[in-house]
């Protein structure tokens, strides 16, 4: 124990990121919602970690490592399971088209085709301008409004090329 | 019209609110409950009302709950799983955001009957509204009494609280989504032991769906005999569920009804048939994961025991409807495809099995195929099925089995002459 306190404090570097006071707070709030000794606040504090820092370089993992006292390696581990989890930033809007059945059967492929070519990217690029990143997701589950997409947190169906005109040209 | 249970207020706009959600008689099944039942009584009950899981298996909802140890030493946990994820299902979301306070309702329901002080609630992690509609009501609910030490004045405790996952089918499946809660990657655990007798932080726990713990106030309201009585003709189910109807129909959206509906009432009389006066060609009754049934097959009843008996699932009640012009083996390559994303790896025939599948469709799709390919999915599917640590497995196999099976004669014509018959590509 006091080995470790003593390490730390010698650290000459110290990381060069770490969380905001408004995050450190949400943070300590997140460990509350678990049992001591677990490492169940683990998904949480990523969200957290993406929302503050924009996306979980590996920087970004071991400070949430060390935070949590875990080894980096879980970490990893981790974050490469999930795919909401991003290794690599995006751009200010990431937007996810829906690809799976029902969004196949209303016609998700001219809608994927339409946004690439309006943004001028493939699937998996980002505009030069750091604007908006194309990718294509499995299903969404609002199969109702197919074909769908989300961007950002918010969902968007019921799409054609004018209302892919009309929601895209509208995000500043 | 038959009756509706969870979706009668989705009309009213301030359902999802704690004032809209009460005046419309929110709340009086938990009383009723607390005031009359014992938790044991509450297990009977549910039991009687033949209430099965909606999330996907249909196991009987008071059994399940009749597995966990009474005297256990160890803190219990209920886990809500509202990681919704099944490929044509969306009726989750539609209860989290129209109705949170059913589903915590339902949730104090199951945990006084089972005797649990904390509740998770694991919402998939692009449900970023619904969870924080959910949020707000957990709030309210706390600070009327609902949640929290001494709920009504009865001396029960329960806190409630809500686990965002990160973008992983597999999470869905229990023990997956266990693991997921846990912290790690949800790589799903072998069962038995099953979550009732070693689930959460090693303990006990029960996981119900949103949906089936949403039903519980009408069923405690409104007595286990009503229930059961919903479903007419199905001796061993009850109630209604919603129906989430997608793909070729002229309304696609939710549909609560009588587990005894027909598929083909479904269709046409609710979802308002095809577009463009189209012809049938085939249904995914129950999800992606779903056997699928042929225009032939749809007069079916859309209970768990009949869809069974019919060689499919009712699963998570998402009907897929697809016409006449859809092509049988790009529609397999797209569910392909989503198990072969999907599959968490931990077991060989899985892991590999659904990426040469998915290989081997997208030659197809793409004028690319052999004579034997048809044969060779068949042989995969089979050696997935039954063979892996969770059911998944079969979800991935079940599709290629049933639509090879089906829709042979149009595999076979990609197979030999390379091109499609239908789309004429
Ligand atoms: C691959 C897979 C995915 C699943 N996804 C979900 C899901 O998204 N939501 C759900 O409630 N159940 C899902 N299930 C079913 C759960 O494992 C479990 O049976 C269910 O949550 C139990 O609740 P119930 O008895 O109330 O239906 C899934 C099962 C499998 C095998
Ligand atoms: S069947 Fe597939 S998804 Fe399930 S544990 Fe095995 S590899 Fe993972």
């Amino acid at each position: 124990m006091s080995l470790l306190q003593i390490s730390t404090e010698d650290k000459s570097v110290k990381p060069s990121i770490s969380f905001s006071p408004e995050a450190k707070a949400k943070f300590e709030k997140i460990l509350t919602l678990y049992p001591p000794g677990t490492q169940a606040p683990l998904l949480p504090v990523l969200h957290l970690a993406q929302e503050e820092f924009g996306y979980l370089s590996l920087e970004v993992q071991e400070y949430i490592a060390e935070l949590m006292n875990l080894p980096v390696t879980t970490v990893h581990e981790v974050v490469s399971f999930y795919t909401l989890f991003k290794k690599e930033p995006t751009g200010k809007y990431w937007v996810q088209v829906c690809t799976n059945l029902s969004c196949t059967l209303r016609g998700c492929e001219k809608i994927v085709d339409y946004i690439s070519r309006k943004l001028g990217i493939q699937v998996g690029e980002t505009t030069p301008d750091k604007k908006f990143t194309l990718t294509t997701v499995e299903c969404l589950c609002a199969c109702e409004m197919a074909p769908m997409m989300q961007i950002n947190e918010d969902y968007y169906g019921y799409l054609t090329e004018a209302r892919v005109d009309e929601i895209l040209d509208n995000l500043k | 019209m038959a009756e509706l249970v969870l979706t009668k207020n989705f009309g009213v706009p301030d359902f999802h609110t704690i004032e809209g959600y009460i005046r419309c008689g929110g709340y009086e099944g938990l009383k009723k409950t607390l005031e009359e039942f014992t938790p044991d009584q509450v297990i009977e009950e549910v039991k009687k009302s033949n209430l099965r899981g909606l999330g996907g298996a249909g196991f009987s909802t008071g059994m399940k709950w009749s597995f966990v140890p009474k005297d256990s030493s160890k803190p219990k946990y209920l886990v809500i799983n509202a990681d919704e994820g099944e490929p044509g299902t969306f009726k989750d979301r539609y209860l989290l955001e129209k109705a949170p306070h059913m589903l915590i309702e339902g949730a104090v329901i199951a945990a006084y009957a089972v005797g649990i002080h904390t509740a998770y609630v694991y919402i998939r992690g692009e449900y970023v509204k619904p969870a924080r509609i959910l949020q707000n009501a957990i709030e309210e609910a706390y600070a009327h009494g609902f949640l929290g030490k001494n709920i009504l004045g009865k001396g029960f405790d329960l806190d409630m609280i809500i686990h965002r996952g990160a973008g992983a089918y597999i999470c869905g499946e229990e023990t997956g989504l266990l693991e997921s809660l846990e912290g790690k990657k949800g790589w799903p655990r072998l069962k038995p032991p099953f979550p009732a007798i070693v689930g959460l932080f090693k303990c006990p726990t029960v996981v119900n769906n949103v949906e089936t713990l949403s039903q519980l106030p009408h069923i405690m309201k409104n007595g286990a005999a009503w229930f059961a009585n919903i479903c007419q003709g199905a001796p061993k189910c009850g109630g209604t569920r919603i129906f989430s109807v997608s793909g070729h129909v002229n309304r696609p959206g939710i549909y609560e009804l009588p587990l005894t509906v027909t598929l083909r009432e479904i269709i046409y009389d609710h979802a308002g048939g095809i577009p463009g006066g189209k012809k049938l060609k085939a249904v995914i009754p129950g999800g992606s994961s779903a056997p699928v049934l042929t225009a032939d097959e749809i007069d079916v009843k859309m209970d768990f025991d009949s869809l069974m008996a019919a060689k499919t699932m009712g699963g998570s009640g998402g009907v897929i409807v697809m016409d006449e012009d859809t092509c049988m083996v790009k529609a397999l390559y797209v569910l392909a495809k989503f198990y072969a994303h999907e599959s968490c790896g931990q077991c060989t025939p899985c892991r590999e099995g659904t990426g040469w599948i998915a290989k081997i469709l997208y030659r197809l799709v793409h004028g690319d195929g052999r004579p034997g390919d048809p044969d060779t999915l068949k042989s995969v599917a089979d050696n997935i099925a039954g063979n892996t640590i969770c059911p998944f497995g079969d979800g991935a196999a079940w599709p290629v089995q049933s639509f090879v099976k089906k829709f042979r004669s149009e595999f076979e014509y990609h197979a030999k002459e390379r091109k499609c018959d239908v789309l004429k590509t």
